[in-house]
């Protein structure tokens, strides 16, 4: 099977998991009791920023390999890991509002999750900009390289920065659902969502690697 | 060691007597400076907001974007007949290249700033007499951060179509974090707050400076080699 | 001493050198032929250091020290001095400062600027601007010099005075590799010809006893293009 049609599998395959997720989310996973209906895009929020912030680390170690071995394929990883990553950062962006506006009544909140992901998202987007704006393949590949590290580099200061900034001043703790203290019925459907995440990552990350390399090759020869 | 500063200095110095005899850098980013700080004087109602609350905000959004604006500045002069590649083909380290512009960059920012803080103590009547040294230092910290990476990031975007524009979109995400910390210890010099309040931001502005430094220095051979 | 071995490099689907292979002692001066695009710059950043070949190896002898760069630009800053310029490239090259004051005087005397020295290079007409790129390039005093279409843009007159420092650098046992698209400038330098096209020598020999003329003629077959004399034919 072509790299292309493996990855629509794996990306079918993963939606239909995920419509499953939310199948046990709504029907079979008990609501939460402050927040009621709205607590259940969680399932979805969480895993999407881990994979948001997990593909953007994947960046900074394959562009720091790619800077040694000098090996395409990484380069090509690195772009199709941006692109996905920047759409999971965009699901995490959107899904936070619909969360808050019911809880908090507020549509957008700096809590450490939206805050990291903001900038994540600002990251990806000026990666791929750069990536847009240079047509040799070999300075692209360098430059965007430079960049990726950097912003591996840069995520556990965001890291830290928000923490200081949260314990200088305090936010509504009503944040709990994300943390593991959760009982076994919910943290299954989590764990559950967060393996169909990893498996719709690695789906989209394979589709948009073969169309890249697709791209490329150029169009077909004829005759 | 040496040789990599002594190179660097050669090339640094060079770029401020440049600069020094054109002036036409120095003069937009000080006149840059003074004009943002005056829109910020209208951009706020002094009755509702106490000036001391925004402050800290308007000194350090006015350095960030004067830095900005200062940094494509270094490499732009190697542009003009192609002088980067007589750099490169000069038996010198390419981390000296870095460092010169580095030092370059810091020399030009911290003269921008030099004109910016007291137009600002001015504008909006800041006491920063008691502060003035610990201020300074946290300047000098937070503009060594900004400078680090904006000068590794300028190299690449020197080479894009739309340089000025590319800059801030690379830039800015990587100001965030010391950027909170600069106006976090400012706030609390200018409030009269004692300084070991804010020793996890002054250890955060460290470390980055640290990082970045040596992150750009390592990185920057690859923006230059081919 | 210089030489290239195997090089390869290629930029996207296009291969600027395939394969090409030479050597080089003191006292020679090739002479290297080709149309735009045949990758004779690339050749030439390769062996000053400014690419890395994607295969194969180049070494001279010295390294960057010893190398004289003359591209396209002029590598002089507008807003310095002649004279400040060449300081500031004898420094960068490491040369101790009162050998490179008077280095830069014998240069300028040389190129007949010494009453130019302390114009800034900006108001400098393009034939003065040519010869400061030569003082540029000759103040470490390098062993091989590398030249990239030195000649364009410049009048009759400056081109025939360039000639002629080019010999007398020659004469004094150093190596010259001098890219040009025509064939008229430069032959009478070489001691040794070069056609490249698309990316490997078509051709690489003493230049004996031949004409411009011949060597024009055998550089229409091999490259299939007129050497720069007339249209492609």
């Amino acid at each position: 099977m072509t790299l292309l049609n493996r990855g629509r599998l794996l990306t079918i395959v993963g939606l239909v998991l995920l419509g499953a997720v939310y199948v046990r989310a709504l029907a079979f996973t008990p609501t939460e009791a402050s927040q009621g209906l709205a607590q259940k895009i969680f399932y979805i929020h969480v895993p999407a920023a881990v994979w948001a912030e997990t593909s953007m680390i994947l960046i900074g170690i394959a562009s720091a390999f790619f800077l040694f071995l000098k090996d395409p394929r990484l380069d090509r990883f690195a772009e199709a890991s941006a692109q996905v990553g920047t759409v999971f950062a965009a699901v995490v962006l959107t899904t936070g509002p619909i969360w808050g506006k019911p809880i908090w009544g507020t549509w957008w909140t700096w809590d450490a999750r939206l805050t990291l992901t903001l900038l994540l998202f600002f990251i990806y987007v000026g990666y791929l900009v750069l990536r847009g704006a240079i047509t040799e393949p070999g300075l692209r590949a360098r430059y965007s390289a430079v960049l990726g590290i950097c912003g591996l580099v840069l995520v556990p200061f965001i890291h830290f920065s928000v923490l200081l900034f949260r314990t200088l001043h305090p936010q509504p703790v009503i944040l709990k659902p994300s943390a593991p203290s959760l009982p076994a019925v919910m943290l299954t459907t989590w764990l559950f969502s967060f393996c169909v995440f990893t498996l719709l990552y690695i789906g989209f990350v394979t589709q948009t690697y073969a169309l890249l390399l697709r791209r490329e090759a150029g169009p077909p020869a004829h005759g | 060691m040496g040789d990599i500063l002594r190179d660097a200095w050669t090339i640094a110095r060079k770029d401020l007597i440049l600069e020094f005899r054109s002036r036409t850098a120095f003069l937009s980013a000080a006149v840059f400076t003074a004009l943002v700080l005056t829109v910020f004087n209208f951009g706020r109602d002094p009755t509702a907001v106490p000036t001391l609350d925004l402050a800290p905000s308007i000194l350090w959004v006015t350095f960030t974007f004067a830095a900005m604006l200062a940094l494509n500045r270094a490499f732009q002069l190697e542009l003009e007949n192609q002088a980067l590649d007589g750099l490169l083909v000069a038996p010198l380290s390419r981390h000296s290249i870095y460092w010169a512009k580095l030092i370059a960059n810091l020399v030009f920012v911290g003269t921008v700033e030099a004109v910016g803080l007291p137009l600002f103590v001015l504008f909006f009547n800041v006491d920063i007499g008691g502060v003035l040294a610990p201020l300074l230092g946290v300047i000098a910290l937070a503009t060594i951060g900004f400078v680090a990476v904006g000068t590794l990031f300028s190299a690449m975007v020197i080479k894009t179509r739309f340089a000025e524009l590319m800059l801030p979109v690379l830039l800015l995400p990587f100001l965030i974090p010391p950027l909170i910390g600069a106006v976090q210890v400012t706030a609390a010099l200018f409030s009269g707050r004692p300084l070991s309040e804010v020793q996890g931001w002054l250890r955060l502005l460290a470390a980055y400076d640290v990082g970045f430094v040596t992150l750009a220095t390592l990185l920057f051979p690859a923006t230059v080699n081919e | 001493m210089l030489s290239g071995e195997n090089l390869q490099h290629a930029f996207g689907p296009v291969r600027a050198l395939d394969g090409i292979s030479f050597s080089l002692t003191a006292g020679q001066t090739l002479v290297l032929f080709g149309p735009n695009g045949a990758g004779k710059t690339t050749l030439l950043k390769v062996l000053a250091g400014l690419i890395e070949p994607q295969a194969g190896r180049a070494q001279v002898e010295g390294g960057r020290a010893a190398i004289g760069w003359i591209g396209h630009q002029s590598h002089l800053y507008g807003y310095l001095t002649v004279r400040e310029n060449l300081l500031f490239w004898a420094r960068l090259y490491h040369v101790p400062p009162a050998q490179a004051r008077r280095r830069a005087e014998e240069l300028l005397a040389r190129l007949d600027m010494t009453e130019r020295g302390d114009v800034q290079v900006r108001v400098l007409s393009r034939g003065l601007m040519q010869r400061a790129t030569i003082a540029r390039a000759l103040i470490h005093d390098p062993k091989v010099l590398l030249l990239d279409e030195p000649f364009t843009g410049l009048d009759l007159a400056a081109a025939a005075e360039f000639r002629e420092l080019l010999a007398e650098f020659a004469g004094t046992g150093r190596i010259i590799v001098l890219a040009t698209h025509n064939v008229d400038e430069g032959v009478e330098l070489a001691t040794d010809i070069a056609f490249q096209s698309r990316g490997k020598f078509v051709h690489l020999a003493p230049r004996a006893n031949r004409s411009a003329a011949e060597i024009a003629d055998s550089y229409r077959q091999l490259v299939g293009i007129d050497g720069g004399r007339g249209k492609r034919g």
